[in-house]
């Protein structure tokens, strides 16, 4: 089995550690990963922008960098949400279909194909899980809790398998960020309202990290702790799930 | 109507100057999703009612023109008279005629969304009628002149202290007080006076039966009912999408609507109004306004299941945060937002943007209305009908270029990183919204690409650093969950 590392844009540009983590993290599990350099990215800025029309070539190059391998990971459940609703291709419909269904968040897929139930990581900190909504609602990687139906939660079944992790419960565990793409800019008042509040979840629980499965939202989260000189840190949960002693 | 000069994030900017509202505002309406999730999950059959709802609703929007001809000859039969309006200036003008063939001057309104929508108080008090809106939150939002600004709570956005002010500027209540006890009393009296004196009452309507021609008004303060017993004309006004094809529907609706909108299990009053009083007349209007174009867009025509409840306000992040009155359409929030551009593409062009797309709407909607992906789909349409500003259209234009290109894109992400380590201050800056609020992102560690290139190859298929311990766990192809 071999797995193609799809890295988004920014996590490539400015979390290059996060990168690193899926990739050491993968290998350790024993998973052959290759990262085809000449990716760049999913097109969803575009696309919930309202200019899902100017994708075209982004989705051409994802399948011509991604269509060789038996599975696409990636480290942020958005980017995989956006390729499994949207990739799409006029020239290969099929190849598209096949990529769309290979393509995994990587809590996703250390869960749901490499079945792993124990973890040599080791993170003595108290943690509390910020939900991405892409990741939550999108890719359903835990139960929502708008709905009446069974809990349960794949990014806390492996967070728990971390030696020293405690994890906070919030008051209000699965609410938005408010990051949201170009909402961020666009948005700007609300965006930062819905940031401090998430930000304030986590620090009235008493948590040392807030971690998620997706970037984005720990960039804007992270943005709002260093401006405030906060204490309270945000680390992608690859990069926990790849702490050892 | 000046407002709407002002697009929802700068109305919202001005609604969060205040923190200590806002903060005040989002825990009011977390506080009414949380009795709402209580509610949901005391029924063990909740999410099979939603399914439920959303397919009678589904068969209503596949038949609405026969429903809509055997509720109209039924509604007949018992003696109801049955207008049809295309458009609110129809709808106002039938209203108006009613009254007038009575020499009627003066009426009594519940709550009907669909009236503030056609405007129908301003028309009316134009042409010389007296409109007095019942609900005790409608009450209040007319007394300060402000459209309500949630479906259900109307004055939600407002502190009982500027309620007390309100009423003593325009009831004579004593300066200074407050409580909501005491003004709800003060309030009452005054409203009782109004229904007894009152010849005319509208009301809404929340389901329409087409099997036996009767409708459903569901209030908490039986203001509809006071109103329309007492009148001499009573008047209904529904949009065309509110008929449901039998009596024994309403057993999933009603179970729905209360739970969704408040948690209550029911509303206190859900009256069923069939024929009318010996010596009254009954007028029901049905009203198209909008409903029948987005019945025809496919994308689209799922927004006509709502039974406006109110529960996508009332989860919606953005929402809470930004008050009902920064979506500037008499239906706000994530709804709202999916609704107003099939009125006025290039007012509303703004409000499928704001969103996150969060999603936490769709899940809440008790006819599961897809409403997050619609609002993605609104974005798609209102770019290619050309109403996205122009900067916008540049922005994401050379960002598709870019992004296009794996050499454009490591070229540019490196003069990215380049300009946040040398010059931060030609991002640091007052014109870049992010930096505002937030630091930028440290462009310092160089890109993983680039560590790649140099680390990385080594590390590739079959070749494992010593570093790798051999897993433990069988690789199979399963795919859960998906």
């Amino acid at each position: 089995m071999t797995v193609g590392l799809f890295i988004p844009c920014y996590v490539n540009q400015f979390y290059p550690q996060a990168a690193i983590a899926t990739l050491q993290l993968l290998q350790k599990l024993g998973v052959g990963v290759v990262y085809p350099p000449k990716q760049t990215c999913c097109g969803q800025p575009m696309a919930n922008s309202g200019f899902e029309h100017l994708t075209k070539e982004c989705n051409d190059l994802f399948m011509e960098n991604f269509a060789r391998f038996d599975y696409i990971v990636a480290p942020s459940a958005s980017c995989v949400l956006h390729i499994r609703d949207h990739l799409h291709s006029a020239d290969d419909p099929a190849q598209a279909d096949s990529i769309r269904s290979k393509t995994y968040e990587l809590v996703e897929f250390l869960t749901d194909v490499l079945n792993i139930d124990n973890l040599k990581a080791w993170f003595p900190h108290k943690v509390g899980l910020h939900q991405s909504c892409h990741g939550l609602r999108g890719l359903h990687l835990a139960q929502m809790s708008e709905l009446n139906a069974l809990p349960f939660s794949k990014p806390v079944r492996l967070l728990n398998m971390v030696d020293g992790l405690e994890l906070v419960d919030l008051d209000r565990p699965d609410d938005c960020c408010g990051f949201g793409g170009t909402f961020c800019v666009a948005e700007e008042a609300v965006s930062v309202k819905m940031g401090k509040d998430r930000v304030q979840d986590h620090q009235r629980n008493g948590a040392d990290y807030i971690t998620s499965v997706d970037l984005s939202c720990l960039m804007h989260l992270e943005g709002i702790l260093q401006r405030n000189r906060s204490g309270l840190k945000a680390l992608h949960i690859a990069e926990i799930l790849n702490s050892t002693r | 109507m000046e407002k709407a000069l002002k697009d929802h994030a700068a109305l919202a900017e001005e609604f969060i100057k205040d923190e200590e509202r806002v903060d005040w505002h989002d825990g009011a309406l977390w506080w009414i999703r949380q009795k709402r999730d209580i509610a949901a999950k005391n029924i063990p059959e909740w999410e099979a009612l939603r399914e439920a709802a959303s397919q009678i609703k589904s068969n209503v929007l596949s038949n609405l023109h026969d429903y809509l001809l055997e509720f109209e000859a039924n509604a007949q039969k018992n003696g109801i008279t049955v207008h049809w309006a295309a458009d609110a200036e129809e709808h106002n003008a039938i209203v108006y005629s009613i009254l007038k063939a009575k020499d009627i001057n003066q009426l009594v309104k519940s709550k009907s969304m669909l009236t503030e929508e056609c405007h129908l108080n301003e028309y009316l008090i134009e042409r010389g009628v007296d409109v007095i809106n019942s609900d005790l939150g409608e009450y209040i939002q007319q007394l300060d002149n402000e459209p309500p600004s949630h479906i259900v709570l109307p004055c939600i956005h407002k502190r009982k202290e500027e309620i007390g002010a309100i009423f003593h500027e325009h009831l004579g209540t004593e300066k200074g007080v407050s409580d909501p006890t005491t003004l709800t009393r003060f309030a009452r009296r005054h409203l009782r006076n109004v229904f007894v004196t009152r010849r005319a009452a509208l009301t809404g309507v929340n389901f329409a039966v087409a099997e036996t021609g009767e409708y459903v008004v569901c209030t908490n303060e039986g203001n509809a009912d006071m109103g329309a017993h007492l009148s001499e004309v009573q008047i209904s006004s529904m949009g065309i999408e509110k008929i449901i094809p039998k009596k024994k529907h309403l057993g999933v609706f009603l179970r729905l609507l209360a739970r969704s909108a408040t948690g209550q299990p029911i509303t206190i009053y859900s009256s069923h109004f069939k024929k009318p009083r010996q010596g009254q007349e009954m007028h029901l209007i049905l009203v198209d306004y909008g409903r029948s174009r987005q019945l025809g867009r496919p994308d689209f025509r799922d927004s006509l299941k709502c039974i406006r409840c109110g529960a996508c306000m009332n989860t919606c992040p953005v929402y809470r945060k930004s008050g009902g009155l920064s979506y500037h359409n008499t239906i706000s929030g994530p709804i709202g937002a999916i609704l107003a551009p099939n009125l006025d593409m290039r007012k509303h062009a703004d409000l499928p943007f704001a969103s996150t797309l969060c999603g936490s709407c769709s899940n809440v909607c008790p006819v599961k209305i897809n409403i997050h992906e619609q609002l993605y789909k609104w974005r798609q349409v209102i770019v290619q009908e050309g109403y996205a500003a122009n900067t916008k259209v540049m922005g994401i234009k050379a960002m598709a270029w870019t992004l296009s290109s794996p050499a454009s894109y490591a070229r540019i992400g490196k003069a990215g990183r380049w300009v946040l380590n040398n010059i931060p201050f030609a991002v640091n800056n007052k014109f870049n919204p992010w930096y505002k609020q937030r630091e930028m992102p440290d462009g310092s560690k160089g890109s993983f690409g680039e560590w790649y290139a140099k680390n990385g190859r080594n590390e590739e298929e079959g070749k494992q650093p010593e570093t790798t311990q051999t897993p433990d766990v069988p690789l199979t192809d399963k795919h859960h969950e998906r």
